[in-house]
């Protein structure tokens, strides 16, 4: 197994130099915040391990929220951020687009701040990476090549079995046997997976055992003072100013015109943490808990109920002080903020109520999100129109990416019979 | 909490009743010529209301706003504002909404015939009335302050004969609403699919299905205290052509009326595919029809080999609780939440209770073609109109499906890039699907705008603007 791994280069934006940024950005798009594939700057398509990436610009919109409790908004700088999820080493794709498109991403690095035409790319892009607090694979594992070959396998076992009901075939036996020959004859390739780096198995591994032991030792202590805590917890709850703008209907506009170009869409966003130590502490320990969640327990296909998330990262900025979220999801985002809301509100609530602005909480897991239009609000001013977005595989949801690996499984396994054997003839 | 009896002598009577009795209908399409003429013949103007329904009505009138109508009365742009976006946007001037909405190809704005622009109606009249009873009823709302004010654009439609053009029994299933309050949303019940709906999903300014009331305008001094919305409801109007031909050449060739009942999802006299619930379904019945039609889910065919995961009934109202598995218990409904013990494909359709439509459209044959004029109201368009006909029915991507829209309405364009969308499988409980491709397109968009349709106190104010 390939496991997958991600990147994110993160520089403030020379100040003045932003419309002339996005309007290079937008250079590389054939359709509004869609990338061109074959882009001369950056021509993603000939990075055969990358799954997303993309670029936005973070001008963030609601820093000023922050003076609701009290407080001056700090002077923090908008960001261009340039990240992806990859199979593999996250280094080595890198390199190999500081080799192949670094003539384009120094073009668009150009407008962030200590760029100059003397910098090394390569150089800059590691001492600007930004590591996520928590990072969530739809399939740990599933690889791009994966991808597209089970994509073509079920479309050439969909003509197939088509030709064979033409023909009268109605045996499931039969045409099990005759679509493992059809895969056979026309020699269409299905890689088998690469043995898992014994580097990363050692680290999963060694992740695992810290995580249970923090797990084990903060448990107790943490049910030792949780009086204390939900006492605090509540005088926060019922104290944080809520604040409910709805979002600007023009703003909304713009950001749309970007959508449902393809099944799935990008989601940026970037929004202040509520001041204060105990809000600091709550979110670092949230991200933490929801990180341990993604790496060990939420690996095939689904957050807990969502199962519409190809990646997704939340990451900190500005030491602690902002929080950056970018996810890849199926559908419209309006079935998004549903899907969050009806699903996995206490999940949300757990790590978003510690934002600036968020409808309050009720012991950190209830009310929130479910405060559907507040939320929804919430979410669209935070959110940022991303500039330039990339995804390997259009047209594809990770339902069925999921559904095209089953298809594969059950052709490889001659076994096959009965009901087994009839649900898979239907999944295809 | 109940609808009071001050707010049902509020509340259009549309939204408690389709006029059944009332066989013949007409649509007006109006645009303000004169807005001081158009906010006179207003204040003349009484809608029927849900009060009024206690007795048997012989007449309903009823009248909606566009906001492009509602800036024309003299509606100051900062409260329009406060209506929600997708309203003030407007259904046809939006490419991002059209191509959510598969209004593209031959349904995009720019063919139709009414409701892009210019030709965007500021006011919609409904008016209902039994037998040859409607021309008098027409005559006497366009009176000499109607002609001043308006120039008009009328739809007919065709008398009621409870069947849509494709010869389907039709306006079977409705959420029943909750006007009582009986019903405390989001309990435990809740996990199972039901049909009574809180008021607030369809009448704004009442508790809705999260217990929230929506966000709408007031036009007092603040301009915050919702009394503009307050007993409103948007309305969704659509003119949806119907090639009645073409369906049965294609399905005659095909399949015949099995595969047609199969693309529906209905037997042709209204019987569901789908073996009816063994419990009894909260809010359906008590009426021996209702119950009849509408007791059941999907809950035991998640795989579509009764009802076909696609056919038109289940991707319009896919009768789905806040979890598959319905109420199986606190510990199992913990484990659900975490996503423990949900079967994958059962659990790619959202709860349906919080994306239903209140549908009140009638047929139309005339010299420009058969169809039906859809029309549905609702608090939330984006979370009831535009999300049922985007994410289910226009989606080439409902319940785990792909290549395929509903079958009865999808515009057929690729998406994106060449992915077909113009199949439609047929589960067979023996085996593979039964597969078609190249489905025609069936049902054109023809026109439509989003309409609001005020309370009566909110009327009056409209109407001294």
């Amino acid at each position: 197994m390939t496991p997958q791994s991600e990147f994110l280069v993160l520089a403030p934006v020379r100040p003045g130099s932003i419309p002339a940024l996005r309007t290079l950005l937008a250079t590389l798009n054939r359709q509004p915040g869609h990338a061109d594939p074959q882009n001369p700057l950056v021509r993603f398509a000939a990075f055969p391990t990358l799954h997303l990436a993309r670029f936005v610009v973070l001008e963030d919109e609601t820093r000023h929220d922050i003076e609701a409790f009290g407080q001056a908004a700090a002077d923090l700088p908008v960001y261009l951020a340039f990240l992806g999820d990859c199979d593999g080493d996250a280094g080595a794709l890198l390199d190999d687009l500081a080799a192949r498109a670094g003539d384009g991403l120094r073009a668009i690095f150009a407008h962030c701040e200590g760029f100059d035409a003397d910098t090394h790319l390569r150089h800059w892009m590691a001492q600007h990476l930004t590591s996520p607090s928590a990072y969530y694979v739809n399939w740990v594992g599933r690889t791009v090549l994966q991808i597209r070959e089970e994509a073509a396998l079920h479309a050439a076992l969909s003509d197939e079995l088509a030709a064979a009901r033409a023909d009268g075939e109605r045996n499931p036996q039969a045409l099990h046997a005759r679509l493992r020959t059809c895969v056979r004859n026309r020699g269409l390739p299905l890689t088998p997976p690469a043995p898992t780096p014994l580097g990363w198995r050692l680290r999963h591994l060694a992740s695992l055992a810290a995580s249970l032991l923090i797990l084990a030792v903060a448990a107790p202590l943490l049910l030792i003072a949780s009086p204390i805590l939900l006492a605090v917890l509540r005088q926060h709850e019922t104290t944080d100013p809520e604040i409910f703008i709805p979002s600007d209907r023009v703003r909304q506009q713009q950001i749309a015109a970007t959508e449902d170009h393809d099944v799935t869409n990008p989601f940026s966003a970037i929004g202040s943490v509520k001041p204060g130590g105990f809000r600091a502490a709550l979110v670092q320990a949230s991200l933490w808990l929801l990180n341990f969640g993604c790496r060990h327990l939420y690996t095939r296909g689904r957050l807990a109920r969502v199962g519409t998330i190809h990646f997704a990262r939340w990451v900190m900025l500005d030491g602690g002080r902002r929080v950056f979220f970018a996810s890849n999801y199926d559908g419209s985002l309006e079935a998004y903020m549903d899907d969050f809301i009806n699903k996995v509100a206490f999940g949300l609530n757990l790590v978003f109520s510690n934002g600036v602005g968020y409808p309050n909480t009720r012991f950190l897991l209830l009310d929130g999100a479910q405060r559907e239009e507040q939320f929804k609000a919430f979410l669209r001013r935070r959110q940022q129109a991303t500039d330039v977005w990339y995804k390997a595989y259009p047209g594809l949801t990770a339902f069925d990416l999921a559904r095209n690996s089953e298809i594969r499984r059950g052709l490889q396994n001659p076994a096959l019979t009965g009901a087994a054997l009839r649900a898979w003839l239907a999944k295809i | 909490m109940a609808v009071s009896p001050d707010d049902l002598d509020d509340i259009q009577g549309l939204l408690k009743s389709g006029y059944g009795p009332l066989g013949e209908a007409a649509y007006l399409l109006l645009r303000i010529r004169d807005p001081g003429a158009a906010r006179a013949w207003l204040r003349a103007f009484r809608p029927t209301t849900v009060g009024d329904l206690n007795q048997k009505v012989a007449r309903a009138r009823h009248v909606a706003f566009t906001a492009s109508g509602l800036a024309a009365l003299g509606l100051p742009a900062a409260v329009l504002e406060g209506f929600s976006p997708e309203f003030v946007g407007g259904m046809a001037d939006d490419p991002a909404r059209s191509r959510r909405l598969g209004d593209v190809g031959a349904n995009a704005p720019a063919g139709w015939a009414w409701g892009r622009g210019a030709d965007e109606p500021h006011l919609l009249v409904m008016l209902f009335a039994a037998g040859d009873d409607l021309a008098a009823l027409k005559s006497e709302v366009q009176n000499a302050d109607f002609a001043t004010a308006f120039d008009v654009r009328e739809l007919s439609t065709a008398p009621l004969d409870g069947r849509e053009p494709f010869g389907f029994v039709d306006g079977l299933s409705q959420p029943e609403i909750d006007w009582a309050g009986e019903r405390t949303p989001g309990t435990s019940e809740d996990l199972d699919y039901g049909n009574r709906i809180a008021a607030g999903e369809f009448v704004l300014g009442h508790p809705n299905e999260y217990g929230l009331v929506t966000r709408t305008p007031g036009i007092g001094a603040d301009g915050r205290d919702g009394s503009l919305g307050r007993n409103g409801s948007y309305l969704v109007f659509r003119q949806l052509a119907q090639d009645v031909e073409g369906f049965w050449t294609f399905v005659n060739a095909r399949g015949g009326l099995p595969l047609a009942e199969a693309m529906v999802g209905r037997r042709r006299d209204g019987q569901a595919l789908a073996e009816p619930a063994r419990r009894t379904i909260r809010g359906v019945g008590p009426k021996q029809a209702d119950i009849t039609f509408n007791n059941y889910d999907f809950e035991s065919d998640v795989d579509g080999t009764t009802c076909p995961v696609s056919g038109h009934v289940r991707r319009a109202n896919p009768r789905t609780g806040d979890q598959p598995g319905g109420d199986l218990g606190p510990i199992r409904k913990l484990a659900g939440m975490l996503g423990v013990g949900l079967e994958r494909r059962a659990d790619t359709v959202a709860s349906s209770r919080f994306h239903r439509l209140l549908r009140r459209g009638r047929k139309y044959v005339s010299s420009e073609g058969t169809g039906l004029h859809f029309i549905t109201l609702g608090a939330s368009i984006a979370r009831q109109f535009e999300f049922v006909q985007g994410a289910w029915l226009a989606s080439a991507k409902f319940g785990g499906l792909s290549g395929e829209q509903d079958p009865l309405l999808g515009s057929r364009q690729p998406f994106p890039e060449g992915h077909a969308t113009d199949g439609f499988r047929w589960p067979q409980k023996d085996g593979p699907c039964a597969a078609f491709e190249g489905l025609p397109q069936f049902v054109t968009v023809r026109g439509g705008a989003y309409f609001f349709l005020p309370g009566l106190a909110a009327l009056r104010r409209l109407a001294e603007l």
